[in-house]
């Protein structure tokens, strides 16, 4: 078996007494899809968020194709490739798809000569290419993000982030405030970036997203890992069980 | 394309609004005084003169809104500039023997220098220790009015430098010097809004906070950055108008507060930041600066300048907001 992507092995996570999660290991490989299911409180957040950089872990190690890392940040989670997605998408809504890829990372040019401006060009040449790349075909590229849908609007955050070469991304509940149609759209995303070799890990409620794309369910309850499924050799009722615990 | 059209047309609107404004002043000084208001070269150098110092204000003002925060302070930094921009004008010549131009130079620096310390204070504020901009800039607007006060000892601060005159009130080619200063700070201003990462991450910051913190903007030194702009913009104003004026007046910026904001909103940003442009406060300053000079013109009672600009920054909110509906600023799902 080639190495993962990323191992977690072992990790604890203390809020002063509180054991927001004991021991929990998972690993993801390239091409792979992982979803993340838990009742709320249950220590998903808290283990995307070591993963991510937000919180440092206690005990347990975190290791990047076979590497050990320890990030003081979440850039430093980011410069490693790890790319996190919140549910809010933290876009700049005033902004165009090419500002939002690039922003804090603004290319510049020289206007006449001598004078540097922000390539604009340049940034609405790389949207197109990005959104192209996850099956979303814009036009409209000044138009701020906030003139696109929701589920456009996740793949402007998921394209920031493969954009600057993200190996693994991390999705919060990337259906959750979608409609229908759009939740589809968002799935169909989490497969083309599979194809892509990328690893995904995603935390959702709905059992019908995990068991429409995920190739591994890992179940955590009160910090701890409950389980590990495939998604054929399992059923929801046998996830919820898991979840919930009894 | 209908909404590109639409919308770009929305942002002409405060240009548009001048238009209209200057063809009713030239219809009417036409009918009343068989006179013409655009045509004569004095009332355009006025309103160009007229329009300056709100103008700078609003400039620095308008960073300040679009990154969703607000610099009520910037009038009395205006004042205390303009104070001791007048008093080391004085004191380089009489104390240390500076000829006038080097007096004026040294005296207008030091008005564009002095107000780094209120900028500076108020980005700490608001960026370190998180003070609402509101309660912030409304803190070192009492405290730059006290100081500007004290140190103009409660009078004005009359400057005799010929140097401080021309500047004030000289021209090149028939165009003030004062509008000529204007004009370079606008397109200094234009290009660090529109093409330079500050600019466009003060639009990231206006919009969502969150978004530029994620994307590892220093947001702090970025709001730094921006109300130290606004209060060096406000140095400038009153620096010019101790030139202007040959005097240093500690109230010179107080009535343009409110003028420096209006001309932001009635140029197209919204107060809830994230949007404005540099032409749009231009247009709005611009606007303002019509109507007062041209209700004078045409001998309508000064008082109601007063209304006039306030019904014209209502009318400038309430197409911002139904050009917000339709043009489906989309409150998205």
């Amino acid at each position: 078996m080639t190495e993962p992507l990323l191992d977690v092995r072992g990790v604890s996570k203390y809020f002063g007494g509180v054991h927001a999660l004991e021991d929990v290991s998972m690993d993801l490989h390239a091409g792979e899809v992982v979803a993340l299911a838990g009742d709320n409180g249950a220590g998903k957040s808290t283990l995307i968020k070591a993963i991510s950089g937000v919180h440092k872990v206690d005990r347990g190690d975190i290791l990047l194709e076979g590497k050990p890392v320890t990030y003081e940040s979440p850039q430093q989670a980011r410069d490693h490739g790890i790319e996190t997605i919140y549910q809010d998408l933290a876009l700049a809504d005033n902004l165009s798809i090419g500002a939002n890829i690039f922003l804090g990372r603004e290319p510049k040019r020289k206007a006449f000569g001598f004078l540097p401006v922000l390539d604009r060009g340049l940034m609405a040449d790389a949207a197109k290419e990005t959104m192209r790349r996850l099956d979303f075909h814009v036009d409209r590229l000044s138009a701020p993000v906030s003139a696109f849908s929701g589920g456009q609007r996740q793949a402007v955050a998921i394209g920031r982030a493969i954009y600057w070469n993200a190996k693994i991304l991390i999705m919060d509940e990337p259906t959750a405030a979608l409609g229908v149609p759009e939740q589809r759209k968002v799935i169909a995303l989490i497969k083309s970036l599979k194809e892509q070799g990328k690893g995904v890990i995603f935390i959702s409620h709905n059992l019908g997203d995990i068991f429409a794309v995920a190739d591994r369910i890992v179940v955590l309850r009160r910090g701890i890992k409950a389980g590990e499924r495939k998604p054929d050799e399992t059923t929801g009722d046998e996830i919820v069980r898991l979840m919930v615990g009894g | 394309m209908g909404p590109g059209v639409l919308s770009r047309i929305a942002d002409l609107r405060a240009w548009i609004f001048l238009v209209l404004l200057l063809i009713f002043f030239e219809t009417w000084a036409n009918v009343a005084y068989g006179v013409t208001f655009i045509g004569n070269t004095y009332n355009l150098q006025s309103i160009g003169i007229f329009a300056t110092a709100p103008l700078l204000l609003a400039l620095g003002q308008t960073f300040v809104i679009i990154s969703a925060g607000i610099d009520l302070s910037v009038g009395f930094t205006m004042g205390l500039a303009a104070v001791v921009s007048a008093h080391v004008a004085n004191l380089g010549m009489s104390h240390f023997g500076l000829n006038p131009l080097l007096a004026m130079l040294l005296g207008l620096l030091s008005g564009i220098a002095v107000a780094f310390i209120p900028g500076l204070v108020n980005g700490w504020l608001i960026a370190r220790l998180r003070v609402p901009p509101f309660i912030g800039t409304l803190g070192m607007y009492g405290i730059a009015r006290g100081a500007a006060f004290l140190i103009a000892g409660g009078m004005t601060v009359p400057v005799s430098n010929e140097w401080f005159a021309y500047i004030g009130n000289g021209r090149i080619y028939g165009v003030p010097i004062l509008v000529i200063i204007a004009v370079v700070v606008i397109f200094l201003m234009h290009y660090l809004l529109s093409q330079t990462k500050f600019g466009q991450h003060t639009y990231a910051l206006g919009a969502s906070r969150v978004a530029a913190v994620r994307s590892g903007i220093n947001v702090g030194g970025l709001t730094m950055r921006i109300y130290l702009l606004a209060a060096v913009c406000a140095g400038l104003a009153g620096a010019l108008y101790s030139a202007r004026f040959t005097a240093g007046a500690a109230q010179a910026g107080e009535p343009l507060l409110l003028s420096s904001i209006a001309a932001v909103v009635i140029g197209g940003a919204s107060l809830f930041g994230g949007s404005g442009t540099i032409a749009g406060t231009v247009a709005g300053a611009l606007v303002i600066a019509v109507i007062e000079y041209g209700l004078v013109f045409i001998n309508v009672e000064p008082f109601w300048q007063f209304i006039a600009v306030g019904v014209v920054i209502i009318i400038s909110v309430l197409v911002d907001q139904s050009q917000r509906k339709l043009l489906g600023g989309r409150q998205d799902d």
